[in-house]
């Protein structure tokens, strides 16, 4: 295997001096963390690794020598790094060596332990590859190589090899601590040997951060204990909380928040970016809400939107009067049995009655029930349309309750047919074998079963027309809903803050790497130059995208048309309890 | 050294393979394909206009032509970036791994490289296309954890030469 030199590109116009940096064997290759400058004494230069070692656990060492020359070769230079090769014994020994202002480069690896018994020292083909030191420090490589049984302490070397070196280069943030500012024994060159990187805002924030959280933290525990108390598990609040939408917001805002103002540090990079994405997702959320509330409250619009609320109510209960009247008569052309169908219509249009009173009864109080409900989106947008969602429902209420009753009606007719069918045939459904056994009925059960069979498949068509206008329009109303929560959904889990990092700084969230070929020349090592490849959108997303509150429909479209089509009630986003009606 | 010699692929269309050796460890294979002709970008554009005018003459809509010049220009931009693929590229690097680079005409790269430690193989296999049998290259992955199952099959040079 050619022995591959990963050698950092800020260290390309170091001066000359000492490699230090990690040995991987497996892989054949030497990480070169930093360059340590003449003069120096080796007993500091080893006590500094040493420490250095210790503090990272991982294995530095010093592992040749760098040498950035005038044109004129020096000599006396020349031998002098070749006495260093037995100060600092390490095997194979590297000599990397730059004519300053050229881009050629010769690099010597030379094995002495191996070759005693040969005699003369082994050399090695040498392959140059260059890295961006600060880029891999910051990036997190996707998926992440973490072994099962590994601690922090333990090394991980039967990692990948691409993961290895991101490790080695992240661990060794310690032997970075040192710049060239400092008055310390060793001068050492590597991407922060210009000036520690920090920035003000960030430092403060930092300080900042501890008791705003302590305060927040307490704060939002109380509001919790308050919302989990047993006032809430008694029967009315219980079924109401259970059957809006904008507590289910609330409550998985409260998650949030609590996670994000919780007192102890995030473990690792996943826990901190998920901490990230949920402040900036709460943040715009209330951003947005912000600007609702400001475009509802100027202009009058709660009072136009009050105004207008009622009429639209009053004109709805009248399309349905209408579509009742069409029922009743001969819809489509088809002929309705007259008796059932004045039964049911007249059933239908009482409601429509009963409803349109109990909204004109509200209309006085509406105005100001929409000025505080509008005020609670500066909660955020979510729950601003979680209110909206919520709305909608108890408007249509009406349309769920006609519903309910057609669905029930044609269940029941539906499962009346099957059986009498059966009874037809001379079958009957055994309950205890699940299965559908012979049977022989005495002759008055045949009569008054086929009598009843008849009856039922005569009175089908306008049962069924009826559950299928009403369907339709619960169907309708779902759909709306339908819209607004997947909205509300993806506001929820959009990781922006993976979104815009990746945007703004694509090396942080890494794929993989990508090598490009140096200009070459014959007889030089070979130069590759190693750049980060950042993860593609649609994996940041994946990754990080912040779970749901899981209000998702549960069936698929298969068992949809089969609860359609038995008459069956469906509920499309409250598969959590089991809802009786 | 650089080498360039010029096929066909299985459409009929030209394709060129240029083989590059930068060192006893380190080659580069590339194949790039015809770039978009003027004659077909000049027919669908105005294949788009034609129906766009022929509907604007029923409906006397004047937003129907804005919308088909929108069309077209938002359509070729999209081909251009996510489709028209100008250039493949296979890097290998002894020891390191190997390197697969698709170039857009648009000018985007993408890039995907796979540890030495992952590749198993790189065979040849074939496969029935339409009427015919046709060769393809591809490595065969495998996971660092269980070397004798097979992870994976990558195809490579594929948007190219189909």
């Amino acid at each position: 295997m050619v022995l591959k030199a990963f050698f950092p590109t800020c260290c390309a116009s170091a001066d000359s001096g000492l490699l230090v940096g990690r040995w991987v064997p497996e892989q054949n290759s030497a990480v070169i963390l930093a360059v340590v400058h003449f003069p120096f004494i080796p007993i500091q230069v080893k006590k500094l690794l040493a420490q250095v070692q210790k503090a990272s656990q991982v294995q530095v060492a010093v592992l040749g020598t760098w040498c950035h020359r005038q044109q004129e070769p020096e000599e006396n230079m020349g031998h002098f790094l070749e006495g260093l090769g037995a100060i600092f014994s390490h095997d194979p020994w590297l000599q990397l060596c730059r004519e300053r202002g050229t881009r050629f480069w010769s690099c010597k690896a030379t094995y002495h332990q191996m070759s005693t018994n040969l005699g003369t020292p082994t050399e090695d083909q040498v392959m140059l590859i260059f890295y961006d030191q600060r880029k891999l420090l910051l990036s997190w490589l996707h998926p992440p190589a973490v072994l099962p049984g590994c601690q922090d302490g333990e090394t991980t070397a039967s990692t990948g090899g691409l993961a290895d070196i991101f490790d080695t280069v992240a661990r060794s943030e310690v032997l970075f601590q040192n710049d060239q500012f400092d008055e310390g024994p060793v001068r050492l060159s590597h991407w922060q040997s210009d000036g520690m990187e920090a920035s003000i805002l960030v430092e403060l924030a930092k300080r900042a951060s501890g008791p705003v959280c302590l305060l927040l933290a307490s704060l939002l525990s109380l509001l919790s204990a308050a919302s989990a108390s047993w006032l809430w598990k008694l029967w009315p609040l219980s079924f109401i909380r259970s059957k809006l939408s904008t507590c289910e917001q609330l409550w998985h805002r409260l998650k949030h928040l609590s996670l994000i103002f919780s007192t102890e540090k995030a473990q690792n990079p996943m826990q901190l970016m998920r901490k990230a994405n949920m402040l900036v997702s709460v943040l715009l959320d209330v951003a947005l809400g912000l600007l609702l509330l400001s475009w509802l409250h100027s202009n009058n619009r709660i009072g136009q939107l009050a105004n207008a609320l009622v009429p639209v109510a009053d004109r709805v209960a009248e399309e349905l009067q209408h579509l009742l009247q069409w029922l009743m008569g001969a819809p489509a052309g088809l002929k309705m049995n007259r008796a059932l169908d004045q039964v049911l219509g007249r059933f239908f249009l009482y409601h429509i009655h009963l409803w349109i009173s109990y909204i004109h009864l509200m209309s006085p109080f509406i105005e100001h029930i929409l000025w505080h409900v509008g005020l609670s989106a500066c909660l955020g947008l979510t729950v601003a349309l979680s209110i909206l969602s919520d709305i909608i429902a108890l408007l249509t209420f009406h349309i769920y309750c006609f519903y309910v009753y057609g669905a029930r009606l044609y269940c029941l007719k539906i499962y009346g047919l099957s059986s009498l069918w059966r009874l037809f045939r001379g079958k009957k459904w055994n309950v205890l074998r699940q299965r559908v056994d012979s049977c022989s009925y005495d002759l008055d059960q045949l009569f008054i079963g086929t009598l009843l069979f008849t009856i039922l498949i005569f009175l089908l068509p306008t049962t069924a027309l009826y559950y299928l206008v009403f369907t339709l329009l619960r169907l309708l109303v779902i759909t709306v809903q339908g819209l607004i929560h997947l909205l509300v959904d993806l506001i929820n889990s959009l990781p922006l803050y993976s979104l815009g990092l990746r945007l703004c700084r694509p090396y942080r969230l890494a794929a993989g790497v990508k090598f490009r070929v140096l200009e070459q020349e014959a007889g030089r090592p070979l130069r590759l130059l190693m750049q980060i490849n950042p993860l593609p959108y649609s994996h940041v997303v994946h990754t990080y995208r912040l779970p749901s509150s899981g209000c998702h429909p549960k069936h698929s479209w298969g068992s949809l048309c089969r609860k359609l089509f038995f008459g069956e009630l469906i509920y499309p986003w409250r598969q959590r309890e089991d809802k009786q009606d | 050294m650089e080498d360039e010699k010029s096929f066909s692929d299985i459409c009929g269309g030209r394709v060129v393979l240029r083989r590059r050796y930068y060192s006893p460890y380190c080659r580069e294979f590339g194949l790039s394909s015809a770039r978009l002709s003027l004659r077909s970008l000049t027919a669908v554009t105005c294949a788009v206009w034609l129906a766009a005018y022929g509907l604007f003459t029923l409906c006397e809509n004047s937003m129907i032509l804005s919308a088909a010049i929108f069309i077209t220009i938002i359509g070729l931009l999209g081909y251009l970036h996510f489709v028209k693929i100008d250039q493949e590229t296979l890097l290998i690097i002894d020891s390191l791994g190997i390197q697969m680079t698709s170039s857009y005409a648009s000018g985007k790269e993408s890039t995907t490289f796979i540890e030495m430690d992952k590749v198993k193989d790189v065979i040849i296999n074939e496969a029935i296309y339409m009427q015919k049998v046709i060769y393809y290259l591809c490595i065969l992955l495998k996971d660092p954890g269980k070397p004798h199952e097979i992870s994976q099959v990558v195809p490579v040079f594929q948007p190219v030469s189909t």
